[in-house]
């Protein structure tokens, strides 16, 4: 099997920001917003890794999200991480318009933290509830100024 | 004129155990469009565990889900066994065989859970009952060995809180042995029955690409020709000291789907007799006392596909964000394409067959032209399933009578 790590460090040497092994099979690297959309339609469509979710979290630098794709064959798992430091709009490009299967997290994402998915082409609440007040994100942190 | 009607199922669940919300757009008996609306079972579980230290998020995460209740904390101690270095360098070795046990026969309850609903839907209630008669024993194991038939405390950071004593081996032992011939029969049922193959060959496919589209996992992947396996393609437990195969379809109808679980079953009984040949004495806990900041991801094979849960920690006595995504969450959504296309009477066993945590037919509005409406109850619906069935039935047995 090729190795999985070499095709990805060669195609997207400019845009790796920070590559961090944190085990043989735990690969994650840091990019820059921007690139997102064109790294993810990359590793799913021409590596044929298998997206099997995002995560996001705020921190105090700006809201973080993490594409996680896992190479099935050898068993690593390869997590994308974006920072995004604008807090008060927050975007990013949807990867939903490349595969369908992004479609219910980018919106768990947009209505849990407030993060706006450019190109979304379904962009409504999938969790809360309809009476749910607008701009409050639960899962911001509230004791910010 | 086109009359587009739209049927909606939900949001309640007199069947299985969570809500979610299918409204069907259908023309004559055509479904044209579905709409998936989930979220009211949403208990903000994520948030609640950041709150939580980190014994505590297991007994947590172990809510979340009633029928596969070990795969959320074996997930979540795989996360956090991640950050301490990886589960095979933290837990003892015995704990590792109780964990791979204790997976697999949830696999085997949850297997035949959704095999008797998937008869019950389709009108062979002797499938059902039978199923569930099976399966029962399979709990009373449970109960044996954890002391619970659901929601089995067993898992913890370093190790498992119960040990299997000697004595309930041969009791586990024979119960596997007589759940074979049963598992056997229903081999030959799903098999061979030209009524069964009639009526789920074809229905509610997603094809290959589809299913890579859709990102689905678990034996719904399986089923259309995925060969994806989280217990052999990232091992956890002894799942990579054990002699087992990955069972996987082509088709990715109902009717695959239908056969990767039972098949599976075999694997599983297989799997719990190797790890009760093989397992050692010895410890089954590491105690684990601190957890180093970092980030980790646990995932596990449940029953229903890949369960994944990431944890982030700063050095606290709790996690600083834990995301959950289960099996169903990718596996539903593909129903918007295995479900169009298909007829109102297969909808309920398609959007049955990627086994969600299904539910929902409790109230049924079939509205017409808006103001006419006619109210249905999910009764009505798995009746419509049931009388095809039926249809069929008598359309094989006239057609031998000729």
């Amino acid at each position: 099997m090729d190795n999985m790590r070499d095709k990805i460090k060669e195609r997207l040497k400019d845009k790796i920001l920070e590559w961090q092994d944190n085990s043989s099979k735990r690969i994650y690297f840091t990019l820059d917003k921007k690139d997102i959309f064109e790294t993810v339609r990359f590793l799913f469509k021409d590596l044929g890794l298998r997206f099997s979710t995002a995560s996001s979290i705020d921190t105090e630098k700006g809201f973080e999200i993490l594409y996680h794709f896992s190479f099935d064959k050898a068993g690593e798992f390869y997590s994308v991480r974006v920072l995004i430091e604008d807090k008060k709009h927050p975007q990013i490009d949807s990867i939903t318009p490349i595969f369908p299967g992004a479609e219910w997290i980018e919106r768990e994402i947009w209505e849990l933290l407030g993060i706006n998915f450019i190109g979304h082409p379904n962009l409504k609440r999938l969790l809360l509830a309809e009476d749910w007040p607008e701009g409050d994100y639960p899962l911001r942190n509230k004791d910010e100024p | 004129m086109s009359h587009k009607v739209i049927v909606p199922i939900g949001p309640y669940h007199p069947l299985q155990e969570e809500p979610e919300f299918f409204q069907l757009y259908v023309e004559g008996e055509k479904v044209v469009d579905i709409d998936i609306i989930i979220g009211y079972g949403h208990r903000g579980i994520e948030k609640l565990s950041e709150g939580k230290h980190f014994d505590q998020v297991a007994f947590l995460v172990e809510r979340i889900c009633g029928i596969c209740s070990s795969s959320h904390p074996y997930a979540y101690v795989l996360a956090v066994e991640d950050i301490l270095g990886g589960e095979a360098n933290v837990v003892p070795e015995r704990a590792l065989y109780i964990r791979t046990i204790i997976d697999e026969l949830q696999r085997i309850h949850s297997h035949l859970l959704w095999l008797g609903l998937a008869g019950h839907f389709i009108g062979y209630n002797t499938v059902w009952m039978w199923a569930w008669k099976y399966r029962e024993p399979v709990l009373d194991m449970f109960e044996m060995i954890t002391g619970n038939r659901n929601n089995y405390a067993m898992f913890k950071v370093g190790g498992v809180r119960r040990d299997i004593k000697d004595e309930d081996i041969p009791i586990l032992e024979k119960t596997l042995d007589e759940l074979v011939p049963a598992v056997d029969m229903f081999r030959g049922a799903v098999m061979d029955d030209p009524v069964i193959k009639a009526r789920l060959k074809g229905i509610g496919i997603l094809t290959k690409e589809q299913a890579i589209d859709w990102c689905v996992v678990g034996p719904t992947a399986r089923a259309s020709g995925v060969n994806i396996d989280v217990r052999r393609d990232e091992p956890y437990g002894v799942f990579d000291r054990i002699d087992w195969n990955v069972i996987v379809e082509k088709d990715g109808d109902v009717f695959a789907k239908t056969i990767v679980r039972i098949l599976e079953l075999y694997e599983s009984v297989s799997i719990i007799r190797q790890c009760l040949d093989k397992m050692p004495k010895g410890e089954i806990d590491a105690d684990i006392k601190e957890v180093p900041p970092g980030e980790g991801i646990g995932r596990v094979e449940a029953p229903r596909g890949e369960c994944f849960h990431y944890i982030k920690s700063d050095g606290t006595n709790r996690p600083i964000r834990h995301k959950i995504r289960a099996p169903s969450y990718m596996n539903v959504a593909s129903n918007k394409v295995g479900a169009v296309g298909g007829t109102i009477s297969d909808a309920t066993i398609t959007l049955a067959a990627v086994d969600p945590c299904y539910c929902c037919t409790e109230r049924v509005a079939v509205i017409r032209k808006a103001n006419n409406k006619k109210i249905m109850n999910g009764w009505d619906l798995i009746r419509l399933s049931q009388e095809k069935t039926n249809k069929l039935k008598e359309g094989l047995s006239n057609a031998r009578d000729k």
